[in-house]
């Protein structure tokens, strides 16, 4: 299979035809761009903080984040990145030093924030004790934390932006998952601009790499020679993501385009959908205890803390 | 025809026998979705109608985050 530009032996077959290293880099380099520019997802005098664990998904949009700036003449001083150490042995230690070496190379400023000293534990500590349920697995904690935490020192560093690696498989995940379980108030929150939009104490999340798939990211830090362990995380399972993301990728196995299809259906109805939900700015309060935004009195984050903190 | 792969995700190498022609088949013997690696042969990645050769070593990476 040769490519359909240049003839060159192929690396990878897409909808619209086969590409070489050289032109699958080009195409994928351009459609983050496209993404960043369509959605407007990064402005010129923003503070931008990518969100990063040293995957294959972040040092690939951090790359490309810093990429766009130089490209479009945005100071570089703009860009910082941060990662959440959630205390995972054997699995965030070995994540991190990709990371660091990362950002060492690209001259990338690097902030750490561990949970242990955020919340008192390491995750592998607290989970236990948080959930009253023993077979239950930390996702619940971890996501929590780390959504507060990447949040708290994005805004704390002075970001308007997070840039975050979340990719069309994760996109079209989080749509189905969504859908299935008839949660149309998180749904409308999805989308290339995520979370809460338009509160003073939210970062705007955005995600540039939301049109690119598992594969082509895979593919491209593979053909830009970055370093990535495939280190999994001990708690990842067989739960309702992994269940949606196998039939997503058997389908996309027999029809190609299926998680295209289903983030372009999602796009155009998003705005429907944003209309109809419930405004969550309106409804956000401050958490009593440590000011940062909560659903309730006391955040999520720190209910946990304070289960924590009477167990330890 | 006998081959050996190294298979990321288990981070484990094996020899296979393998009656097919393409990377395609391999993958389907194996019963790996193709959606969800890359195959590449002395660091060079490999599409899916590429020919598999005797006494091939084949690495085949996850695309899938390990999160």
């Amino acid at each position: 299979m040769n490519c359909e530009k240049c003839g060159k032996k192929a690396v990878i077959v897409l909808q619209h035809g086969s590409l070489c290293k050289h032109h699958f880099i080009d195409h994928f380099e351009s459609k983050v761009f496209k993404t960043i520019n369509r959605f407007q997802l990064i402005g010129r005098n923003e503070k931008i903080c990518v969100a990063a664990s040293g995957g294959k998904d972040s040092l690939t949009v951090l790359y490309l984040t810093k990429k766009y700036l130089q490209e479009n003449n945005i100071p570089l001083q703009n860009l910082f990145a941060l990662v959440v150490d959630e205390g995972i042995q054997n699995y965030r230690e070995h994540t991190i030093v990709d990371l660091e070496r990362f950002c060492k190379d690209h001259a990338i400023i690097l902030q750490k924030v561990k949970t242990e000293d955020e919340f008192g534990a390491t995750l592998d500590k607290a989970y236990p004790l948080i959930n009253k349920d023993e077979h239950k697995k930390p996702c619940n904690v971890c996501g929590v934390w780390r959504r507060y935490l990447l949040n708290k020192y994005a805004r704390k560093y002075g970001a308007e932006t997070l840039v975050t690696g979340h990719n069309l498989d994760d996109e079209a995940q989080a749509i189905m998952m969504n859908i299935f379980k008839a949660n149309t108030k998180i749904a409308a929150r999805l989308g290339p601009k995520s979370g809460i939009q338009e509160h003073d104490l939210f970062v705007q999340r955005v995600k540039p790499l939301y049109l690119c798939s598992d594969k082509e990211v895979r593919l491209y830090t593979l053909l830009k020679g970055f370093t990535i362990q495939f280190a999994e995380c001990p708690y990842s399972s067989a739960g309702y993501r992994h269940q949606i993301q196998e039939m997503l990728n058997d389908f996309e196995e027999k029809y190609t385009g299926t998680k295209q299809g289903i983030v372009n259906s999602f796009l155009a109805l998003l705005p429907a959908l944003k209309e109809t939900a419930p405004k969550a700015v309106e409804t956000i309060k401050q958490c009593s205890l440590c000011q940062e935004p909560a659903e309730h009195d006391v955040c999520n984050a720190c209910s946990m803390k304070e289960i924590l903190k009477n167990a330890l | 025809m006998e081959i050996t792969i190294f298979n990321e995700r288990k981070k484990s190498t094996e020899k296979v026998h393998f009656s097919g022609t393409t990377i395609q088949e391999l993958l389907h013997q194996l019963k790996i979705n193709a959606e969800t690696v890359l195959v590449t042969r002395n660091n060079e990645v490999l599409t899916e109608e590429e020919i598999v050769q005797e006494k091939d070593t084949l690495e085949i990476l996850s695309v899938i985050s390990g999160g």
